[in-house]
């Protein structure tokens, strides 16, 4: 009697090959608006070298591109813009919000700049800093080899879970409408101060 | 430097009270109605010679101390000859604040004038293309108006969220 493997005996190992091929030749797609592309920079060229973990293959298009790493802060104008270039990139697909400002706004806390891109599309890997040091744009991408390897599945299984948007509290409830805000500070009590003297 | 050629042409276009003027420094302010703007800007390109027009763009004065109008839009220009710049100031007010537009006089004023309908909702009469062109095209405020919020009237998280697994 011959002995079958069974199939998950099978896809295991092939889920195993797909990791092993995608995590050591993730393609980014630089989405680089601020300072934080030039740390990026710094991160694919020589003295960083990102090419030593197999991401070196930066492509301007995102058709070509498995890894997003959105690296600045993101304005209103400029959310639908990434939203389509995030779709535009095939499956599997995963995203790294580069530095303060993609994560949370930063110290731009003002109309026109988005809150953290997680708002509006799913991000894997945050990283902080203000710009980050390319040794951990590297560490974020050493993350993502690790969550592939360990998590990845030949068709993207692992990705069937996440189907609600993974967006913190709506800022909306957090604002009162009414909230009149004037640079620096309350403007109403800088101008009693101003009338009393 | 010396302005007196510049108020000199004030003077026979405008009339000795119809603008004031004050010096801080090296800026020279001429203060004008907003009704006889047009008249002295083209007078001081045709006559004064400031061929360039450097930089248009406004104040929002509410709260401020003090202040009788609303809105101060400012015209910086420049005799490219003589090396001559002058501040030309005008104010408007709501509901509807209005101005000719300086196209006509410099074509380098299409998109500064631009900016300051985007930013302060000031409407240029006889522009040739008064669309926004810094803020989004639905975008239904005008930003630097000191009475919109810092943190605007949640323009910024109005898009819909995409979710990991599609469909």
């Amino acid at each position: 009697m011959a002995v079958r493997p069974n199939e998950n005996f099978l896809i295991t190992q092939l889920d195993w090959l797909a990791n092993f091929v995608r995590a050591n030749s993730l393609w980014p797609m630089p989405f680089a608006t601020a300072c934080c592309g030039i740390e990026l920079m710094a991160t694919a060229s020589s003295r960083y070298d990102l090419a030593r973990f197999g991401s070196e293959a930066i492509r301007f298009s995102p058709r070509q591109c498995d890894l997003m790493i959105v690296a600045g802060r993101v304005v209103m104008k400029m959310v639908p813009v990434m939203q389509r270039i995030w779709l535009q990139m095939p499956e599997p697909k995963w995203c790294i919000s580069m530095g303060a400002c993609a994560s949370s706004g930063g110290v731009f806390d003002t109309y026109a700049v988005v809150q953290g891109i997680d708002r509006f599309i799913p991000v894997d890997v945050y990283v902080p800093g203000c710009p980050p040091r390319p040794e951990q744009l590297i560490r974020a991408v050493l993350d993502i080899q690790e969550k592939v390897k360990k998590k990845g599945t030949l068709f993207g299984r692992e990705f069937e879970e996440r189907k609600a948007p993974e967006r913190p509290r709506a800022l909306a409830l957090e604002l009162a409408p009414q909230e009149k805000i004037v640079a620096p500070g309350d403007y109403r009590t800088a101008t009693q101060e101003w009338e009393a003297n | 430097m010396d302005h007196s050629s510049t108020v000199a042409v004030l003077r026979s276009t405008l009339g000795e009270e119809g603008f004031r003027t004050s010096q801080f420094r090296d800026n020279f302010r001429i203060v004008v109605p907003a009704d006889r703007l047009f008249d002295a800007l083209r007078a001081l390109k045709e006559q004064a010679g400031f061929d360039m027009l450097a930089d248009v763009t406004a104040v929002d004065y509410l709260h401020y101390p003090n202040a009788t109008d609303r809105y101060g839009v400012v015209y910086c220009l420049v005799n490219t000859t003589t090396g001559e710049r002058v501040i030309v100031k005008t104010f408007v007010n709501d509901p509807e604040p209005r101005l000719p537009s300086a196209f006509p006089l410099w074509k380098g004023a299409d998109w500064l004038e631009r900016e300051v309908f985007d930013m302060f909702g000031i409407v240029f009469e006889g522009h040739p293309d008064l669309r926004r062109i810094l803020m989004p095209e639905g975008f239904a405020s005008y930003p630097l108006r000191k009475d919109y919020p810092l943190r605007g009237r949640l323009e910024r998280h109005n898009f819909p969220a995409i979710a990991r697994a599609e469909g």
